[in-house]
């Protein structure tokens, strides 16, 4: 029995990861669109940057990512033309969280992880479900490969418990190198094991210098 | 406006009316960029469920100076598509500031076009392919992309559509290459379409090859690919039940033959 929206979404798959240190963030996702158990193409970013110390990086139904990216670059610029500067961070989290939940009857497939640095400089990660549940952590994940990459980086970032108290920020203590390295090691463990995950990753990493990209080849099947 | 049940002009039943299916739809369209510019081409076969009821359908058509467009699925919707298009040109062309639409440009109007649609439950049944050349700021720029109905949408090297996702992908990614001249690039589209002929059951042995370059655009005319059925199998399938592909004869007004295959069949069960 076919239902009448049965066709109004689709997954196109991968895997998004942002992690968060004492004055960086790196965000990484792969570059892989899928539809069903056929690849549309091996290239295909799935990461927006929204100001200069914000990035996006969102997995799930290509033309709702798209148009929301999209909607939010827009209201980005007229942020900018408003009040003569850059979207923060925090801000950015909260205007990705009203815009998911504006469509909440008809949501955007999209499952959301944004990093960046905070106006102190410190990094910071919010993830999100479809429609605009959010929380500040040190790290996180979304996507297909979530839950084969969550646990590792639980196990690996040596960051302080959630369950503490009184609450201990969630930042990683590990250098941003070893944070790099360990992205591209998760990456890689995932690709095994999740047909939607693979072909490339792409990596931002954001600091007081600015935001630098790189590209490492997965594997294709 | 949607034809006659949003209660916009009068009509008073305010109903809104969907899409639930296609009806008469276009099978694969597959393109590749080549050294010149790009490549496109498709069969001409409409079909109405399971018939083929329309045999000559020009399912790729030259879009403004810089753009071919190509489309499977709905054929309706196509043709709307079209004149959605040809309403845009025309007001550009009324702008006279020697602007016009690159491919580009078209891959960003339809992907906007299709997704809005869908987010209105009432869908543009089509996958469509643009392919095209531009001027841009590094000399002649190459565009080749695919937009779905629900507004899925990206560029590459080479696009398939419906069938053609699935049996000329993989022949693109075996054999395309960065700079084939033009007969190379029609060898490996038609080698596609010979397979999409053989195995896609709505495809018919009439194609239309398509390019675009900086010279402008190019549709050739209809022209049939040479198939083989020679297979000894398939010539007589009861010859020799050895070889493969053949069937063991069987003579049904021979109740000792019947009973010794029914025999054979469920043990086999």
């Amino acid at each position: 029995m076919s239902r009448r929206g049965d066709w109004v979404y689709e997954n196109n798959g991968g895997t998004c990861v942002a992690i968060a240190g004492a004055d960086y963030c790196v965000v990484a996702a792969d570059t892989r669109l899928s539809v069903g158990y056929n690849i549309l193409t091996r290239d295909h970013s799935k990461i927006c940057e929204l100001a200069d110390k914000c990035v996006l990086a969102s997995s799930g139904f290509q033309g709702d990512i798209k148009a929301l990216h999209k909607n939010l670059a827009a209201r980005e610029l007229l942020y900018q033309h408003q009040h003569n500067k850059r979207m923060s961070c925090p801000a950015m989290a909260q205007l990705l969280s009203n815009t998911l939940y504006y469509k909440r009857f008809f949501p955007y497939y999209a499952f959301n992880v944004l990093g960046g640095l905070d106006s102190e400089g410190k990094g910071c990660v919010f993830t999100y479900d479809a429609v605009g549940s959010y929380e500040r952590t040190g790290y996180s994940t979304q996507g297909t490969g979530s839950s084969l990459i969550m646990p590792v980086l639980d196990n690996q970032l040596k960051s302080p418990s959630p369950l503490l108290l009184p609450a201990k920020d969630a930042v990683t203590p590990l250098s941003e190198s070893e944070a790099v390295d360990l992205v591209k090691d998760v990456f890689a463990s995932a690709t095994e094991r999740d047909i939607y995950t693979g072909d490339k990753l792409e990596i931002v990493v954001i600091n007081k210098a600015g935001m630098k990209r790189e590209y490492i080849d997965l594997r294709k099947d | 406006m949607a034809a006659c049940g949003d209660g916009f002009y009068g009509n008073n039943t305010g109903t809104r009316e969907h899409t639930l299916y296609p009806y008469v739809t276009g099978t694969s369209v597959i393109a590749m960029k080549y050294k010149d510019g790009v490549i496109m081409a498709c069969d001409t076969g409409a079909s109405y469920g399971k018939t083929l009821r329309y045999k000559s359908v020009e399912r790729i058509t030259v879009v403004g100076k810089h753009s071919l467009i190509g489309a499977s699925g709905e054929l309706s919707d196509f043709q709307e598509i079209l004149r959605c298009l040809d309403e845009l040109t025309l007001i550009d062309h009324m702008c006279d500031d020697g602007n016009s639409m690159g491919p580009k440009e078209l891959h960003s109007y339809l992907t906007t076009l299709m997704y809005n649609r869908r987010n209105k439950f009432d869908p543009l049944w089509n996958s469509v392919v643009i392919g095209g050349l531009k001027k841009g700021s590094h000399g002649d720029e190459k565009f080749l992309g695919m937009v779905n109905m629900i507004g899925t949408h990206y560029e590459e090297n080479y696009i398939a559509t419906g069938f053609g996702n699935h049996l000329a992908m993989p022949i693109f990614r075996s054999e395309w290459r960065e700079d084939m001249t033009f007969e190379e690039g029609v060898k490996l589209v038609e080698k596609c379409l010979l397979v999409l002929l053989y195995r896609d059951p709505t495809s018919i042995n009439k194609f239309q090859v398509a390019k675009i370059t900086s010279e402008g655009a190019a549709i050739y005319p209809p022209y049939s690919l040479k198939t083989y059925w020679g297979f000894s199998a398939f010539k007589n399938p009861t010859k020799d039940s050895s070889i493969e592909g053949s069937m063991k004869r069987l003579s049904l007004s021979d109740p000792a033959q019947t009973f010794e295959h029914f025999v054979a069949v469920s043990r086999n069960v």
